[in-house]
């Protein structure tokens, strides 16, 4: 067979010597090891006591925004979505009626919008296309679930809260 | 290339014999009285100026925009010096020896440049919220011709939206004054009620005191409309038109020809259109029933998927020539389909089997959607 790359080894096959039979010396060589790893710096920390510093560009779980007087900023122009290459995001939009100016920023907005977080790669492209300066990714996880359908994450899930009507519904 | 609109001169072309233009330095024999801009359609591809008001299957139409000049380096053998201006391509028709410059010349390239910025002069940008995007003459006009910034600092002028009949919305604040719509009403239907009011910087499209417009085949000034100034209320803000399917269908209709695309998503008819060719233009106008009134995939014989440009958003996620893995799950659970770990509809809250968007009248407003959570 060809070999991908030329720095393919062929497997020893031969015998085992009488050293090798032996067993005792490569246990204690592992052991060795295995010791010298207890004085060394630890690669993990305790979470959660102890947590890590995310970095400024860390990609995490989405918010939708809203503007400086509590509107919420996306349109529902789909630009995020066709963005997306993972077609985490679906949404449906609705006309504003007269008098709910103050709820959403645009004629158009989106009534329903939900990001898949099983498809989601946390690409960031979403953010990045979003004309309206709607989507952000936050920097924090996707918290753990124990079934699937938590990780489908709609507006409740996503829309930052008016900070002049803050909803108090419990979920 | 189908070459139409020429039916007014193709009578007494017997016996005239044919002109010899160059555009781009590519030769082309064309019949007199040929405008260069559709000489340059003979040839096709890059060499064809981009056109905003001038519409092959209306009468009169072209003339408004200024995006079509070209530069005529040489007027004729007869007469070789060049035109003094630059010259709106698709009312200049064109003479025997006449050589025309388009991409070729910087200067026309310059010249485009400044007609766009000023088509974008007052136009609101409001892409994101427009339904004509993604499939926006303008759109594309701009991406390829235009600067991404703009110098103006006025206020841009505004209009009211106004609806024209039950099925129209006209944004007059994104028209670019082509007059396509008018000439559509006036040689399409039988009693034309709108125009254009007022002149220069004033002037708009009004129906005088808002007339609705209710004619079989008014529904056509959506397609001919080339920003989103004329849009379909019947599929206004459902989908963005990347995320439909477009597909060639038909009907027998005893008003028009019945040929259409209807704009799907799974078996939803969002929005029937004509079927467009390359340049944009509607191959056969259609009547207002099929149009506005057969939104159900029932009423149509689809013939297959709608070839769209692979370099169009409209093209984005459509899969062609998926090849399905064969699935062994099956075979070796002795028959037993594999168990769903989740059905996304007992989930999610977009695209609920059980509600048709294309079925509400009109858009769907905050009175469609039940409150989530104390969010909508
Ligand atoms: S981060 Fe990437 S994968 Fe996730 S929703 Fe945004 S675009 Fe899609
Ligand atoms: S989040 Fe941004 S990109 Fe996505 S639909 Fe809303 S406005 Fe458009
Ligand atoms: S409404 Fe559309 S078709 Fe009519 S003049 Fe304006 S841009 Fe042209
Ligand atoms: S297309 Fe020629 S002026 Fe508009």
């Amino acid at each position: 067979m060809q070999t991908l790359t030329n720095r393919a080894q062929p497997v020893d096959r031969r015998p085992m010597t009488f050293w090798e039979k032996m067993y005792l010396p490569a246990i204690a060589k592992g052991m060795g090891i295995t010791l010298s790893h207890i004085f060394k710096k630890k690669a993990t920390v305790n979470y959660p006591e102890e947590k890590r510093p995310f970095s400024p560009v860390f990609r995490g779980l989405h918010v939708l925004n809203r503007d400086e007087e509590g509107r919420e900023r996306c349109t529902a122009c789909g630009l995020c979505a066709v963005a997306c290459p993972a077609e985490a995001i679906t949404m449906e939009a609705a006309e504003r009626l007269p008098g709910e100016e103050h709820l959403y920023r645009e004629e158009k907005y989106a009534a329903r919008y939900e990001i898949n977080m099983l498809r989601c790669i946390f690409c960031g492209f979403c953010e990045e296309a979003c004309p309206k300066q709607a989507i952000y990714m936050t920097e924090t996880f996707a918290p753990a679930n124990y079934q699937r359908k938590g990780f489908i994450y709609g507006k409740d899930d996503l829309l930052i809260p008016d900070p002049k009507n803050p909803i108090t519904v419990k979920k | 290339m189908a070459f139409r609109g020429m039916q007014s001169f193709s009578t007494m072309a017997e016996e005239k014999k044919l002109f010899k233009v160059t555009i781009d330095n590519i030769p082309v024999e064309v019949e007199p009285g040929t405008t260069i801009l559709n000489a340059a359609r003979k040839i096709g591809g890059d060499v064809v100026p981009p056109a905003m008001c001038y519409y092959s299957k209306l009468q009169g139409s072209g003339g408004k925009c200024r995006t079509c000049l070209v530069k005529v380096s040489k007027g004729s053998d007869a007469d070789p010096r060049p035109m003094p201006k630059l010259v709106a391509s698709c009312r200049t028709t064109v003479m025997d020896g006449m050589e025309v410059a388009n991409i070729t010349s910087p200067e026309v390239l310059d010249a485009r440049k400044g007609v766009v910025e000023f088509l974008l002069l007052n136009h609101p940008l409001d892409c994101p919220v427009c339904d004509q995007a993604g499939e926006c003459d303008l759109q594309d006009l701009s991406y390829e011709h235009g600067t991404e910034a703009t110098r103006y600092e006025f206020k841009r002028r505004t209009f009211e939206k106004i609806d024209i009949g039950d099925h129209i919305k006209l944004h007059m604040t994104r028209c670019i004054l082509c007059y396509r719509c008018v000439f559509t009403a006036d040689q399409l239907t039988n009693k034309r009620e709108h125009g254009v009011l007022n002149r220069g910087e004033a002037s708009e499209i009004g129906t005088y005191i808002k007339n609705s417009l209710d004619n079989d085949f008014i529904g056509n000034v959506i397609d001919v409309c080339p920003v989103g100034a004329l849009t379909d209320r019947t599929a206004r803000f459902k989908n963005r038109v990347w995320f439909l399917k477009p597909v060639d269908a038909h009907r027998d209709c005893d008003k028009c020809c019945g040929k259409t695309v209807l704009w799907m998503r799974g078996d939803e008819v969002f929005r029937v259109t004509a079927r467009k060719d390359k340049y944009g233009e509607v191959e056969e106008f259609i009547c207002d029933t099929c149009r506005f009134e057969k939104k159900e995939a029932k009423d149509w014989v689809v013939e297959g998927p709608r070839k769209v440009s692979r370099h169009s958003v409209i093209s984005q996620g459509h899969y062609v020539g998926v090849h399905k893995p064969h699935e062994t799950i099956r075979e070796v659970m002795s028959g037993r389909d594999p168990k769903l770990l989740m059905n996304i509809h007992s989930v999610s809250e977009v695209n609920q089997p059980s509600v048709d968007l294309s079925k509400i009248d009109g858009p769907a407003h905050s009175t469609d959607f039940p409150k989530i959570n104390g969010v909508q």
